[in-house]
């Protein structure tokens, strides 16, 4: 229960910060890729603060090693890079870029411009679980299998 | 330079910090909002509560923020049928590429991960070349 409590919080918070940065603004997002246009710097300080705050968190977390409310730290820790991850990130940069919208602020959007960022949502839903359609890791074509052979 | 905002860009930006710094060191979990999105649907993963509670702060926020005073303005301008492409390439490819702005961006960053420093740059460049071409040299 602290647990779903603490990642509301966590989530509220994230939100917040998004407003408050500008982040969730796509006119602000264009404006801050538009670097040979009327280039607005101002999201490089956003990026320059969060990392900076993250950074000293995992830290902090590492140096505890183990959680506050759970067993323990899912850190990513894989090193390698892959045709997967170039290819996500370069067709992940290119919608981002269509509209200036990336996933969290297209949710922190839902209740401020609803039928834009719904549009936005339900498409990008879409477009994850195709991914497990079409082009699944081995992971989730072992869960897929495991799922379909019942519990 | 327009619109430079560096006070309000700063402050928000810790927020963002703050907020993946306490879900890893409550919850020990990483704040990528694909991933969490991703955990959600598709094949259930037994850790929906945090995940779902953690997207509905986000989508509350606003809320929230309404009550300290009014909101800012958002512009988004664009039609159905590019906002409909736009979040399919985003969704399609946090999916594909394992992250997105928060999980490679402010977590992958933040603990230098190589394969987040690859991902942040891909995708900063193709974003701000394809606004290059679509301002500029497509005139769209």
């Amino acid at each position: 229960m602290e647990r779903t409590f603490s990642a509301f919080g966590a989530g509220l918070l994230f939100g917040l910060g998004l407003l408050v940065s500008g982040m969730a603004d796509p006119g602000k997002v264009l404006a801050f890729l538009d670097v040979t246009g009327r280039w607005d710097a101002s999201l490089v300080l956003v990026m320059a603060g969060a990392v900076a705050v993250s950074a000293a968190g995992t830290l902090l977390a590492r140096r505890r090693g183990r959680p506050l409310l759970a067993s323990r730290l899912e850190i990513p820790t894989r090193r390698d890079i892959d045709p997967r991850l170039v290819g996500g990130a370069a067709i992940f940069g290119l919608g981002w870029a269509l509209v200036g919208l990336c996933p969290g602020p297209a949710l922190t959007l839902l209740t401020v411009a609803p039928a834009q960022a719904a549009t936005f949502v339900a498409a990008m839903v879409a477009g994850m679980l195709l991914v497990g359609l079409l082009m699944p890791t081995a992971e989730d074509a072992d869960a897929s299998k495991r799922s379909r052979a019942g519990p | 330079m327009d619109g430079f905002t560096p006070v309000s860009a700063l402050l928000g930006g810790m927020m963002i910090g703050t907020a993946a710094a306490l879900l890893l060191i409550l919850n020990g979990r990483i704040a990528g909002i694909s991933g969490i999105i991703g955990g959600l649907i598709g094949r259930p993963s037994g850790e929906t509560g945090w995940r779902a509670a953690f997207l509905a702060g986000l989508v509350l926020a606003p809320l929230l923020y309404r009550l300290a005073g009014s909101l800012p303005a958002v512009t988004v301008d664009a039609s159905v049928p590019r906002l409909a492409v736009a979040g399919l390439l985003v969704g399609f490819g946090a999916r594909l590429g394992s992250g997105c702005t928060s999980g490679h961006g402010v977590c992958g960053l933040g603990r230098l991960s190589p394969r987040s420093l690859v991902a942040t740059g891909t995708f900063m460049a193709v974003a701000i070349l394809t606004v290059l071409v679509a301002r500029h040299l497509a005139g769209a």
